[in-house]
């Protein structure tokens, strides 16, 4: 008995871990960094661009299309590669400046992680800019510029814009449990909203269920008269389970997707908000290849916002087809 | 974590017994059966969240909760079967993901009728089960680990391909291909059933239930999963190969047909459930059920199933699945912070399991 137990246990210790390693570790694929070919390169320069993506994230897959359309536009040698371990991501941005690359295009999800490494290429005379995250560390760390979106300020002007539509009993949705940026929408949302505002935690792997706990949110509360989502799979599933309730609420999201641009022309997702990866991957490129070519300063000290831009019913239809060939 | 016991054996000593004797056998042999505890700690959650909360026990919010469970449902009751042979599979999870991508995939972007895309996706998931337990079987490793390489295989495969294929990493705009209707109506509809004349529901606003097409299926598999475990031949292997593998191949029973079956049955759960999962949210992702195959042990053992194979119930696992749903969707109706979902689940899902065990313990004594 006190063997089977013992053996019970320990295959639940097992089990746990190896799940563990299944669920949590999950970047153990990811860490194979994500590297493009070159591209011909006529102006001679070569410019490595090192995000914190995960292979696979369809936000990523936009940047990167930026990134390598300026590439070619400009005639660069242009690498990309992308780690979401920041210490991996690290060595990558040490493994470019000893290739000898002539600029730097970084996001900073975590910037502690990467200040040695984007320190030391700067000090060794190596442009960079950062892109997407990094707004408050860029200056700092001895970056050119920024080029990307305030998670903040995006967030306030979802909330300023709830507000305006008079609502006020508001769900933020947050897809992904422990992401700062996601936080930090939800929080600058909620700054500048007039009425009440609630996060919601649900699971971007379990889109179904996540729709059934939107569902039985909007029950429990049926006061509730608009949700905030914070990604473009999971506003599909609001818009659906505000169908299903029959309720009247209005739904905003961030970040675009086709079926979310489809959602804006046909009334059913109020505003998507937009930060433009692709012009992220494409003003980074630009703007440490115009450091090079000429000494310019794009931003002129300070960051160059991205977004938030606006989709609504007025412009939807003008970007339908952006979206659906991955450029926005 | 599950702290499933192994079931105590009956009490050596005999205690005096008149001619009553036969009864309580009766009795005790329906109370040791594995659901039984699952079944107590059921009826106890839901009359905390019915009488807590004011939308769990009406109508409207008995859909969400009943729909959220079906799925579970599904794959606790072939995750269950599995463990009862005694193995495990990691790779359900993603699998799932695996054929809500190739059905989503062929029907919106090559335009394949909707039939052959959902049987095309059926038989890579038996192909794939198939091979998980042919892999088990010669090589001898843990199903531990045959099916975790199989999980990374298909993460992998899930990632990279479908971004070969069609340039992005979710199937969108899948509700508008072909056949899509078709498929919805199997997989993805559900039924609206007026429970209005009821009285604690007539003071209510709405008396509309909805039950989805997973709530069918999941019915029909655990009814099927029973009968199979309790009725047939196959379900006396299945327990056999579990309990003890030796003796049974010793025997005469088939060990090798019999795990591959259920690596089989497994696979086919999943593809069930990705069914079901595309045509709802007429959307599918490469990291669609990742992380999920957890669940589904984690609802199989509540519902009584041992880790160490050998003794579980299909009705148990399903029970197990209404738990771990009724639970989730509860803690949403209550209002709670959501930041302390997951620490609220997992204490409650210890208290189900510890009624669970308690409840079994007690209809020991009775024997």
């Amino acid at each position: 008995m006190k063997i089977r137990r013992l053996l019970t246990a320990g295959v639940a210790a097992g089990l746990l871990v190896l799940t563990g390693c299944g669920a949590s570790n999950s970047s153990a694929p990811k860490a194979d960094s994500n590297s493009t070919g070159t591209t011909s390169a006529s102006s001679g320069f070569r410019i490595d661009v090192i995000t914190h993506g995960a292979p696979g994230d369809s936000f990523w897959d936009v940047v990167k299309a930026g990134a390598v359309q300026a590439g070619k536009d400009e005639g660069l040698d242009l690498h990309y590669q992308s780690d979401p371990d920041v210490g991996k991501q690290a060595t990558l941005i040490d493994n470019a400046v000893a290739a000898g690359t002539d600029g730097l295009v970084v996001s900073m999800a975590n910037p502690d992680g990467l200040k040695s490494s984007i320190q030391a290429a700067v000090a060794a005379g190596i442009p960079v800019v950062t892109i997407n995250s990094g707004i408050d560390q860029w200056k700092q760390y001895g970056a050119i510029t920024h080029v990307g979106q305030s998670e903040t300020l995006a967030g306030e002007a979802a909330g300023q814009r709830l507000s305006d539509d008079g609502l006020k009993n508001v769900l933020c949705v947050i897809q992904e449990a422990g992401n700062v940026g996601l936080e930090q929408r939800c929080a600058g949302a909620k700054s500048k909203f007039s009425g009440t505002m609630t996060n919601l935690q649900v699971d971007n792997t379990d889109l179904a269920g996540s729709e059934a706990t939107i569902e039985s949110k909007l029950q429990a509360d049926p006061s509730i008269d608009g949700i905030l989502s914070l990604g473009g799979d999971m506003s599909g599933q609001a818009v659906k389970a505000v169908a299903a309730t029959g309720a009247n609420v209005t739904v905003g999201t961030f970040d675009v997707n086709a079926d979310v641009v489809q959602n804006v022309i046909d009334g059913k997702i109020e505003f998507a908000i937009d930060q433009q990866p692709y012009a992220q991957g494409y003003m980074g490129v630009t703007a440490v290849y115009l450091k090079n070519l000429d000494g310019l300063d794009i931003g002129g000290g300070q960051p160059v916002y991205t977004g938030p831009a606006f989709i609504t019913k007025d412009n939807a239809s003008a970007v339908l087809k952006f979206a659906q060939a991955g450029t926005r | 974590m599950s702290t499933t016991e192994a079931p105590a054996p009956a009490p050596a000593q005999k205690p005096e017994r008149d001619e009553r004797v036969g009864d309580h056998a009766r009795l005790a042999a329906v109370l040791l059966r594995p659901e039984v505890g699952a079944l107590a700690a059921a009826i106890v959650i839901f009359c905390y969240f019915a009488f807590t909360t004011t939308a769990f026990a009406l109508p409207q919010g008995a859909s969400t909760w009943i729909f959220y469970s079906s799925s579970f449902a599904i794959m606790a009751v072939v995750v269950a079967m599995l463990m009862i042979g005694g193995e495990f599979d990691l790779s359900a999870g993603a699998m799932v993901g695996t054929t809500g991508l190739i059905t989503g995939i062929m029907m919106s972007h090559w335009h394949v009728n909707v039939w052959v895309s959902v049987l095309t996706s059926l038989v890579v998931a038996l192909a794939i089960g198939f091979v998980n337990g042919v892999l088990v079987m010669k090589t001898g490793l843990p199903s531990f680990i045959v099916t975790l390489g199989t999980f990374f295989v298909l993460r992998g495969l899930n990632l990279a391909v479908v971004k070969r294929i069609i340039d992005q990493v979710s199937v969108v705009d899948f509700a508008s291909a072909k056949g899509y209707a078709a498929g919805n109506k199997l997989f993805g509809g559900y039924i609206e059933v007026h429970l209005g004349w009821l009285p604690w529901v007539h003071v209510a606003s709405t008396g509309v239930m909805r039950i989805y097409a997973a709530t069918w299926w999941a019915l029909a598999v655990m009814i099927l999963a029973t009968w199979i475990l309790q009725r047939t031949r196959a379900g006396n292997w299945i327990f056999a190969v579990g309990g003890a593998q030796t003796s049974a191949r010793q025997v005469g029973v088939p060990v090798f047909r019999t795990k591959v079956g259920l690596f089989m049955t497994t696979a086919f759960g999943s593809w069930l459930v990705g069914m079901l999962t595309l045509f709802k949210t007429t959307t599918a992702q490469s990291t669609t059920g990742v992380g999920q195959e957890f669940f589904y042990i984690i609802c199989a053992v509540v519902g009584g199933c041992l880790l160490t194979g050998g003794y579980g119930s299909a009705i148990g696992a399903a029970l197990g699945a209404l738990i771990y749903g009724m639970v989730y969707q509860g803690i949403v109706y209550h209002n709670w912070d959501s930041d302390w979902q997951y620490t609220f689940l997992g204490v409650m899902l210890l208290g189900a399991v510890l009624v669970n065990n308690w409840v079994k313990a007690r209809a020991e004594q009775v024997r």
